[in-house]
């Protein structure tokens, strides 16, 4: 096949996607919506309980254990829906990886020489973490925070910042961008998942206190898991992440310098804000092992470095100029 | 969890009592001690990560000091309040050293200790069990069918299959596991300190340096050759390897349509070099991202340009200059700046000012390059003359002109004088001053010399660090016991564990090792077998 039918296949793809990733949002918007009145229903017959700890699979089965065969079939169209959200999301990043090789291949080199590859390559990989550990972690809940965040970040790059695929400039050629990039987006994959989970666990966290001082709790938010639950989660997905930035930014990210400008480290800009966001995250690892900085403390940090993650990768290809931005932006 | 309090707490020597007052070693120890501790270690970081902040968004002068003048230009005010406070070299700035320095202070202070505790820990064997242990996540308790040795021998086999390290104790069996956690750890923070070290001997030790060399001609690794050359703080110039080289050609493709045209697409410098005066000379083919290595020194092809040639004749007629002179790119089309000077014309000397175009186009703005390549070269000029200059020894920019004590030639109309040359054309100047010809062009390129020793100790040190890293993140520390006891007349045998890592629970291993240690007919029905106990099951009889 041709370059020109590769971009062709991209081209038509890439908004599919988009399209499916929105669909799938809509399944898990439907089965939040649906959920909700399921846990209502069980906390109208079961008034006395408190359900502060467990999880929202859980609370659905506590549900169709005390209610009648209403209930029971309505959380079995809660599961149908989140099931369907999955598949969905599948089919989305099937579709999302055969755009982002078939870019690579009707350029003729790796999809991420410019903002529009970046964007789509790294919206896969939030997109790949996320059905990485979506069973090992039970990141379902998740689903439709993560469809809604890649359908808006790939609908962004295919409206706004769309650019005909082209060779690189001689500086980008070498192996190691390869491994620099990769790595660098997978972990930012992982940071913005961590990133994710920690904004929900401070809602979370913040309605299990008040509870604890007598309030109430929104139906949505007791279907999320425990507060701690998801403390635990953003840890395991951070604690992925950090080695992989680590080596990414701090070993393939120099060599690749070394090769391209014989410098491996210059403060570019660039360079800057990535070791930003390393010192962001190992504050959070050592965060969560000082005393009394675990949960709130350690959920804050891990959002503030998504954001200078994210600062990195827009803000300063767009507002610094450095060695590092981009041609046709 | 409270034993990562202990751990964090660990490196204060427990022998060494309070000072009820704060004499001077006191106090020494206390500054000691608040510096080394976690606390300090998070808020230090913070500071290096708030502390980098600025130098990405405030030129710096170690990346563009022509921008850092701009900026002093357009912020009459702020400038200099920003050159006080070290903001247009933050990275050399004494502020930002003193974070870094603290922090690696306080690193080490905090490691030394924690390495002695856990080579002391290393050799402990895994301790008795708490009194309590059904306080404690997944416990789990059963009446055993054989006698109290079997089940614990059997405890004991099923946990060294798990590979913990088993310690018999008189009615129980203590396990722990991943020990390595705690070295990866520190092997981590210790290779950080390695890896500084690395950055810290490059930069003190190593030097970086630009030239120019036009096509044809020879370069010779000497600090007089260099356009702009930045040694460490440490360097001295007698370390300068005595290679030389020479630019045989350079070939550049540009991207001719889409919307990266010109574009550069592939840059090749074929060089010939010697390593030193008297040994055989090599070739090899400098490319971008294929640095040419000589003796631990690295040549890199950083950029190009066009060197046009001209002969001036003087009004005497004698040639006054000749040969190339490098113009620099000012835009992506290569509409490139230079200044030609003759200062030994006579009667008077002559200077020349202003544009080599590769693609000249004329619009409204007069003549600009509309493509990288050399399709369509023009000079557009302007000249200058004045008396004869006196040798002042002051070094002066081959890229400017001292315009102080010369004069403009005009049009002869009331404006300046204009011109422009296609390759092989002769300007001449009014009143039979001289004569600039337009010859042909050369190309030139930018090459950078670097050397920076340590860089493989720093490659090392960070490669260790994931290494140490990963260790400390994925190895799960936990200790579990098994213990049989005598309750109200009956055996009764007890498993339990503790989660030593800061990522809480066991998963299924409990449930695990207490099915493994009863026989298959005597297993009691479990309510979910395949999910772990969400809370600690109390089980009381
Ligand atoms: C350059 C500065 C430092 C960096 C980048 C850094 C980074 C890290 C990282 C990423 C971890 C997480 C590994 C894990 O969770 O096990 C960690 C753990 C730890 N760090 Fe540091 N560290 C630094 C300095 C320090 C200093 C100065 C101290 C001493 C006060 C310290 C004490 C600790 C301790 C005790 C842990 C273990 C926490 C645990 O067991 O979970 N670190 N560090």
């Amino acid at each position: 096949m041709s370059p020109e039918t590769y971009a062709h296949i991209s081209n038509l793809v890439i908004p599919t996607a988009t399209v499916v990733y929105a669909i799938a949002m809509m399944s898990h918007a439907l089965e939040w919506a649906m959920g909700r009145a399921v846990v209502v229903r069980a906390e109208a017959e079961k008034p006395a309980e408190v359900l502060v700890a467990s999880g929202g699979a859980d609370v659905v089965q506590t549900a169709s254990g005390t209610t009648g065969a209403d209930d029971a079939a309505r959380s079995e169209r809660v599961e149908a829906a989140s099931r369907i959200g999955l598949m969905l999301t599948w089919l989305a990043f099937l579709l999302h990886l055969t755009g982002v090789v078939t870019r690579g291949l009707a350029a003729g080199r790796v999809p991420w020489g410019n903002m529009y590859e970046f964007t789509i390559t790294s919206s896969l990989a939030v997109a790949v973490v996320y059905l990485l550990f979506v069973h090992r972690y039970k990141l379902q809940w998740l689903g439709l925070g993560v469809t809604l965040f890649v359908a808006a970040v790939l609908g962004l790059a295919t409206l706004a910042l769309y650019t005909p695929a082209g060779p690189l400039v001689p500086a980008l050629h070498s192996y190691w961008l390869v491994i620099h990039v990769s790595a660098a987006a997978i972990s930012g994959g992982a940071f913005t998942i961590g990133g994710l989970v920690s904004l929900l666990y401070l809602i979370k966290a913040r309605a299990e206190r008040r509870v604890l001082a007598g309030g109430t709790m929104s139906a949505s938010l007791k279907r999320l898991p425990s507060a701690e639950a998801m403390d635990g989660t953003a840890y395991k997905v951070l604690a992925f992440a950090f080695p992989l930035w680590t080596f990414g930014v701090l070993v393939a990210g120099p060599i690749w310098a070394e090769y391209a400008w014989g410098r491996y480290w210059g403060w570019d800009p660039k360079e800057v804000w990535s070791l930003v966001t390393w010192v962001v995250y190992a504050a959070y690892l050592h965060a969560r092992a000082t005393a009394g900085w675990r949960g709130r403390r350690a959920a804050t940090i891990a959002i503030v470095g998504w954001f200078v993650f994210i600062f990195n990768f827009v803000g300063v290809n767009l507002l610094v100029s450095g060695l590092h931005s981009y041609a046709g932006v | 969890m409270s034993d990562v309090k202990d751990r964090v707490e660990a490196p204060t020597p427990p022998d060494q009592p309070e000072l009820p007052k704060l004499g001077l070693i006191g106090w020494l120890r206390w500054t000691w001690r608040q510096l080394t501790s976690m606390k300090t270690a998070l808020v230090l970081l913070f500071l290096l990560a708030l502390g980098a902040v600025p130098g990405s968004l405030i030129p710096q002068t170690a990346i563009d000091p022509v921008k850092v003048s701009n900026f002093l230009e357009q912020h009459p005010k702020l400038g200099p309040f920003y050159d006080k406070l070290g903001l247009f070299d933050v990275y050399k700035s004494a502020w930002f050293s003193a974070i870094y320095l603290l922090l690696f202070i306080s690193l080490i202070g905090c490691v030394v200790p924690r390495l002695q505790v856990y080579l002391k820990a290393m050799r402990a064997r895994p301790p008795k069990p708490p009194r309590n242990l059904n306080r404690l996540a997944g416990y789990q308790s059963f009446e055993p069918a054989g006698t109290d040795g079997d089940v614990l021998e059997l405890a004991a086999r099923e946990l060294r299959r798990r590979r913990f390290r088993v310690e018999l104790y008189d009615g129980a069996v203590a396990a722990e596991r991943g020990y390595l956690r705690e070295a990866g750890n520190l092997l981590f923070h210790f290779s950080l300190i390695l890896a500084l070290i690395g950055a810290a001997w490059g930069a003190l030790l190593g030097y970086r340096g630009t030239v120019l060399v036009v096509v044809g001609n020879e370069f010779s690794n000497s600090i007089a050759q260099y356009d702009d050359f930045s040694p460490g703080r440490i360097f001295t110039p007698d370390e300068l390897p005595p290679f030389s080289l020479k630019v045989n050609s350079f070939t550049v493709k540009f991207q001719t349509d889409g919307p990266q045209r010109g574009a550069a697409r592939e840059f090749s410098a074929p060089i010939t070099y010697q390593e030193t005066l008297d040994s055989p000379a090599k070739s090899y083919d400098l490319q971008v991202n294929h640095p040419l290595k000589v003796d631990g020194t690295s040549v890199h092809l950083l950029g190009h340009g066009y060197a046009p040639k001209v002969t001036v004749r003087d009004g005497k007629g004698d040639v006054a200059f000749s040969g190339p002179a490098p113009f620099l790119p000012q835009d992506g089309n290569f509409s490139s700046f230079g200044v030609i000077k003759a200062p030994d014309a006579r009667p008077e000397q002559l200077g020349f000012e202003g544009f080599f175009l590769p693609t000249a186009v004329i619009d409204q703005r007069g003549p600009v390059s509309v493509f990288p390549d050399a399709l369509n070269p023009v000079m557009a000029m302007t000249a200058y003359y004045g008396r004869p200059a006196v040798e002042t020894g002051k070094p002066q920019s081959v890229y400017q002109l001292d315009k102080s004590k010369l004069t403009q030639f005009g049009d002869g109309k009331g404006d300046k004088l204009r011109f422009q040359l296609a390759p092989g054309q002769t300007f001449k100047l009014p009143d039979n001053r001289g004569s600039i010809t337009f010859d042909s062009y050369d190309r030139w390129v930018k090459l950078q010399i670097s050397h920076t020793p340590g860089l493989h100790l720093a490659l090392a040190g960070i490669l260790l660090a994931i290494l140490g890293l990963m260790g400390s993140l994925f190895i799960h520390p936990r200790r579990t016991w098994v213990r049989v006891r005598t309750q109200d007349g009956r055996t009764v045998v007890e498993v339990a564990g503790l989660d030593r890592g800061p990522e809480r629970g066991l998963g299924d291993e409990i449930l695990a090792i207490t099915a493994a240690l009863q026989p298959a007919d005597a297993l009691k029905p479990v309510e979910k077998p395949a999910e772990p106990p969400a809370e600690p099951k109390q089980e009381k009889s």
